[in-house]
């Protein structure tokens, strides 16, 4: 099997589209929240709509993370740092998982409808109980605020690897080689 | 740089940055007043559970395309209440009475309508409502509202004149089953693409005898024992009543009468045959938010019917909360009532 330095074409656009989705869904459930205008209500649908579509593409991107072979950082990365990074992309992945299913779940549990594009409702999954929305909602935002620490520690690990490092780490995601990890090895 | 900017961002944005005047937690925290009652609605605190069918005649398929409007009986959970944060606060105490709905038991389906006594709001939109609230507050000094901050707000503000004339030529009846309950927002029904701005009310078929309440009026619970009574007889019923909107209305301005002469549509009948305690019953852990709509009917453009959706939403959330870390008590205390 040859080692690959860069992830496919499918893993990188499925990052970036999430990147800028999660990002977006993220500040909108933020304003929404406290908004009392009319466009509150846009938002929020959206909000719910592509939620929906999140938790989708965060099945189709655990498929390919599984089936794919995954380039693996440098062996000038240390032991402890790519522990800390495996570390840190299990929790990224399991909030893709526990955002939108915690906000599917409160909206159950609060007897309310998630309508994806106005094409078709979700089913309610559990009974209207107040005590489940209270623990889901809270939870809902707590991981929120997990996911917007684990991107950005992860924004600026990427940042530091591509600017300072310049070790290939953040080229495998971007897809443009790298001079330096290109560089035939003796 | 850029992730020290991002994170800026998302704080800004948490704390408030971007919001136009008052957000639904600044108007959640007003109503709490520094003193929350804990596990309670945030505002029409009191009141009790209802159980009931709404009987459709099909006269408004014509307009909605809505399934509960087709002729038959849908299922409901509703919730009687009074205006005010205390949940042990006296019936007859209370300026305004409410009639909540939650019609239908899938969510695709259901129509949700929280209706109150006065037809109209004061206000257009949520910071001058907000306003409102801040003048008519007792002042710390006096104990009692300032008049002349009053004045002042009433003055700045002429589109509160038709709810204060309703305010001035209305009496609380005897009993919540003789009030008549508007839906004060107009929405609009929905079919084959064409859109009918429309408010409603529920009409009640009990007659008032016009002299008021005549039990114990010391009683706090003297309407809602009232009404449990009434029903151990015979079921509560009412009309709903829509009235349909012409190009002259602004269905977008709650603070505006239609003329009487609009045409009128009986949708079919609300009938309640049972009522609970609010902690026994199923209302309690419904938000009766006026914008769970059924297919076939939609939300205008009203800066207050947001609010309200905004407003409840975040009253929810707390004392959703409240119940999950078994804050609330199951019953109102005494010293509830003395906190008042």
């Amino acid at each position: 099997m040859t080692t690959v330095t860069t992830y496919s074409l499918a893993a990188r656009i499925i990052h970036w589209a999430m990147a800028l989705l999660l990002i977006s869904l993220l500040f909108a459930g933020l304003a929404m929240v406290q908004s009392l205008e009319p466009w509150h209500l846009t938002l929020l649908s959206l909000h719910k709509s592509f939620g929906v579509l999140a938790l989708v593409l965060a099945v189709i991107r655990l498929v390919l993370r599984i089936v794919q072979q995954q380039p693996d950082l440098p062996a000038s990365v240390p032991h402890w740092q790519q522990r800390i990074a495996q570390l840190s992309h299990f929790f990224l992945y399991a909030a893709m998982f526990a955002m939108p299913l915690s906000g599917y779940l409160m909206q159950s549990a609060a007897g309310r409808p998630v309508s994806v594009f106005g094409l078709f409702t979700l089913p309610n999954i559990t009974s209207v109980n107040m005590e489940l929305y209270g623990f889901l909602r809270e939870m809902h935002g707590l991981i929120a605020w997990g996911l917007i620490l684990l991107v950005l520690v992860h924004m600026g690990a990427a940042l530091h690897h591509g600017l300072i490092k310049r070790d290939g780490v953040l080229e495998s995601m971007t897809g443009q080689p790298s001079p330096e990890a290109d560089k035939p090895k003796d | 740089m850029a992730v020290g900017g991002l994170a800026l961002l998302f704080y800004s944005i948490a704390n408030g940055f971007g919001q136009r005047g008052v957000t639904a937690q600044q108007f959640v925290d007003f109503q709490e007043g520094g003193n929350p009652h804990l596990g309670f609605r945030r505002a029409h605190a009191k009141g009790f559970c209802l159980a009931g069918e709404f009987v459709a005649n099909g006269d408004l398929t014509a307009y909605s395309s809505a399934t509960l409007f087709q002729p038959g009986s849908t299922q409901f959970v509703g919730r009687i209440s009074v205006g005010g944060g205390n949940p042990t606060a006296p019936d007859l105490a209370a300026g305004v009475r409410s009639l909540a709905l939650s019609i239908g038991d899938r969510p695709s389906v259901r129509w949700q309508t929280a209706m109150n006594t006065p037809p109209v709001m004061p206000v257009r939109n949520a910071h001058d409502f907000y306003a409102q609230m801040n003048a008519f507050r007792p002042d710390p000094e006096t104990g009692r509202p300032n008049p002349e901050r009053i004045a002042a707000f009433l003055e700045a503000h002429p589109e509160t004149q038709a709810a204060r004339e309703w305010q001035a030529s209305y009496t609380a009846t005897e009993s919540y089953a003789t009030e008549t309950y508007n839906s004060i927002n107009a929405f609009y029904l929905v079919k084959d693409g064409r859109r009918q701005a429309v408010r409603w009310a529920a009409v009640p078929h009990a007659e008032s005898h016009g002299r008021g309440f005549e039990g114990d009026r010391d009683d706090a619970n003297a309407l809602q024992n009232e009404f449990m009574a009434r029903l151990e007889n015979a079921p509560v019923v009412f009309d709903l009543v829509f009235t349909l909107a012409t190009a002259a209305d602004n269905e977008n301005d709650p603070t505006v009468r239609w003329p009487a002469d609009r045409q009128q549509v009986v949708a079919g009948q609300i009938v309640i045959h049972s009522a609970s305690d609010q902690s026994e019953g199923l209302c309690n852990g419904i938000n009766f938010d006026p914008l769970v709509l059924p297919r076939g009917m939609a939300p205008t453009q009203d800066e207050i019917l947001s609010a309200r959706s905004s407003v409840y939403a975040e009253s929810y959330r707390r004392r959703a909360r409240e119940h999950f870390y078994q804050q609330a008590p199951s019953q109102p205390s005494a010293n509830e009532q003395e906190k008042e």
